[in-house]
């Protein structure tokens, strides 16, 4: 057998541990060991997963802080919605119309991303981060007021009422403003999130690792220095930038797809959700896919695990990302690591012998 | 003449925007960390007057006094706690330990009180002035926010320039290592800008509940991220550009509610944000710094 180089192995492992959380998680169902409120939760866990690794290119592969994850989801999400909405009809198969639906969220959440990232990246650190924040919450509210319908003689577009969009007697209203879509066919399901998951995977782990990956890790590593040895700086970083969003999008879409309505509201696509998404990456280490990935399953899994405490959850929720930071930054901490690490004790002992 | 009262209502949520972004500016400019608790504290500040005016029954100035202390000592505390050992680890590090700073204080806050929302009496007793004929209508909390707001402004300055303790913080925010060889303590610099930050989280906190009554354990996020927007519109760090940064915010986001759309005048305000750090990045009066290579 040909040795397989250390990222090819190292990627393998990944995808190893997703397949093999799948199987688990399968012969759970099918054995019918989980509860229905983790069987809920299994698609969202997808959704999570897949806005962890593609933060993390923007945050640890690209450098740049962006606080409006978010915004592209919600974009991903609602294109997607609205063309599974129209097609309902259509196309009968949900796999099929699923695949189409993620593409559109996927191309919309791209060309977003690129349009965003032309002004935004010539920006830098906490001025970018303010400003993608901005951008995510300019989306969720524009996405709040549209009034959108289609009737024989084609789409109508409203900021007021369903009623100013004159449609003909046979149009249906798609979006309704804040009450969003509803009606929309819920085709994902979490083999659709795990190969999601695994596509995602493998996009951002080839990105990554091939020669625009070193590039973009270049610029993050010493912009001028990238700069002068001729690498394109706007290029590569609005390349990063859009396949994020873009990834971002195909989370949206799934997200949207596990809902039968789907409306815009701060605790989904606002701000709060684009800082848990950073949480996952930060906490996960930043710039490791494995590690953002495994966050955001514990992250979530969490607050479900310790629904027994009811009201304490959450405050345990944030002491434990409190201490989690204070025990890996610390000085102090990493002192006290250092002294009584398992493999260090291990060591001693061994020396001792000999 | 509804012009003049809009933008006077805008100017007053203004001062409020910008009392909370001078101490979101100051923490920035001393320790370069974006204090996403800033909002919380304004929310547990808040809760401290209300117990003290509903349950307790103290006079007004009495519970805006103990407000400012409990936040004050919050915020030195979370400082101490959370933020100071993380004082040489990466940035975002110190981000994700604030935004776990801002989750526990909304659930301390919850646990203690309650979702329901409170509704907060004004701690203002003034009457309204009537002006033209009765046509605009000045509420005493409008003149207080804004009196309030200017007098910060101009003492915080003031402290600034003439105190040691302000040269102190100028020292640290320039250089930090060099303020240390110069034998200044930087440790209880940061400590200083945490404590007149969070007190002026507190005023802000009760002005704000002043005039929109409604408080709940998530009242301060909100204006909490305002804040910061206005502090980076004005250019973070500096002290009159988070007092431009908010009054300019507050008047946008009133008028833009009363002329445009209710639902999207928060879209306007940020709409507004990105236009001025697109053509000028750094913030309407923050310095540019050279690139060393």
């Amino acid at each position: 057998m040909k040795k397989l180089s250390k990222t090819t192995k190292s990627s393998l492992i990944t995808y190893g541990i997703v397949v093999f959380a799948y199987i688990f998680c399968e012969i759970f169902m099918r054995t019918g060991h989980m509860s229905s409120l983790l069987k809920g939760i299994l698609v969202p866990l997808c959704v999570y997963v897949v806005l962890a690794v593609s933060l993390n290119l923007t945050v640890g592969i690209l450098g740049e802080l962006s606080l409006g994850h978010a915004g592209f989801m919600c974009v991903g999400a609602f294109a997607s919605a609205v063309f599974s909405k129209c097609m309902m009809e259509t196309i009968t198969v949900p796999t099929l119309r699923f695949a189409l639906a993620l593409l559109v969220g996927v191309v919309c959440a791209g060309v977003c991303g690129v349009l965003i990232g032309i002004p935004v990246l010539r920006l830098r650190g906490d001025y970018l981060a303010i400003v993608t924040l901005a951008f995510g919450e300019i989306i969720k509210n524009l996405v709040n007021v549209i009034y959108l319908g289609v009737d024989s003689n084609g789409f109508h577009v409203s900021m007021k009422d369903a009623m100013s969009l004159q449609m003909e007697p046979d149009g249906l209203v798609i979006i309704k403003g804040a009450q969003g879509i509803t009606g929309a066919p819920t085709d994902s399901n979490f083999t659709i999130g795990v190969v999601l998951v695994l596509i995602t995977l493998v996009v951002v782990t080839n990105l990554v690792h091939s020669r625009t990956g070193r590039a973009i890790m270049a610029i993050r590593d010493n912009r001028i220095a990238a700069e002068s040895i001729g690498i394109n700086i706007t290029k590569y970083k609005i390349l990063a930038f859009s396949i994020s969003a873009a990834l971002a999008g195909a989370a949206g879409v799934l997200y949207a797809h596990n809902l039968s309505t789907l409306t815009a509201l701060p605790k989904n696509f606002g701000y709060n959700m684009s800082i848990m998404i950073l949480v996952f990456v930060v906490l996960g280490g930043i710039g490791s896919i494995r590690g953002s990935m495994i966050a955001a399953v514990v992250l979530t899994l969490l607050p479900e695990l310790l629904r027994s405490l009811n009201e304490y959850r959450m405050l345990i929720y944030a002491v434990v990302l409190i201490a989690t930071m204070i025990f890996t930054w610390s000085p102090s901490a990493i002192g006290f690591r250092e002294r009584y690490s398992p493999a260090k004790l291990f060591h001693k002992r061994e020396k001792g012998v000999q | 003449m509804s012009f003049v009262s809009y933008l006077l209502n805008g100017i007053s949520l203004g001062s409020v925007y910008a009392i909370i972004a001078l101490g979101y500016t100051m923490v920035y400019g001393i320790a370069k960390m974006l204090n996403f608790a800033h909002g919380d504290v304004i929310m547990i500040g808040s809760y401290v007057a209300f117990v003290a005016i509903n349950s307790m029954g103290l006079p007004i100035p009495v519970a805006i006094l103990l407000s400012v202390a409990a936040c004050t000592l919050l915020g030195v505390t979370i400082e101490r706690v959370a933020y100071k050992p993380l004082r040489h680890a990466s940035k975002l590090a110190v981000l994700i330990t604030a935004i776990g700073a801002s989750y526990f204080l909304q659930n301390v806050a919850l646990l203690i009180f309650g979702a329901n929302t409170k509704s907060f009496s004004s701690v203002v007793k003034m009457q309204p002035i009537q002006l033209a004929g009765g046509q605009l209508n000045i509420t005493g909390e409008t003149i207080v926010t804004v009196a309030a707001c200017i007098v910060i402004m101009i003492c915080l300055m003031a402290f600034m320039k003439y105190s040691k303790a302000g040269h102190a913080m100028l020292a640290v925010s320039e250089d930090g290592g060099a303020a240390q060889l110069m034998g200044i303590n930087v440790n209880g610099t940061i400590a200083l800008t945490f404590a007149i930050g969070s007190a002026l989280a507190a005023i802000a906190g009760v002005l704000l509940c002043s005039a929109y009554p409604s408080l709940t354990p998530y009242t301060g996020a909100m204006p909490g991220i305002k804040a910061f927007v206005a502090a980076v519109f004005g250019g973070i760090g500096s002290i009159p550009g988070a007092f431009i940064g908010g009054i300019l915010l507050g008047v946008i986001e009133i008028l833009g509610k009363a002329y445009i759309s209710s639902q999207l005048a928060d879209a306007i305000v940020f709409a507004v944000l990105i236009i001025v750090l697109v053509v000028k990045p750094t913030g309407l009066l923050g310095k540019q710094i050279q690139e060393k290579v």
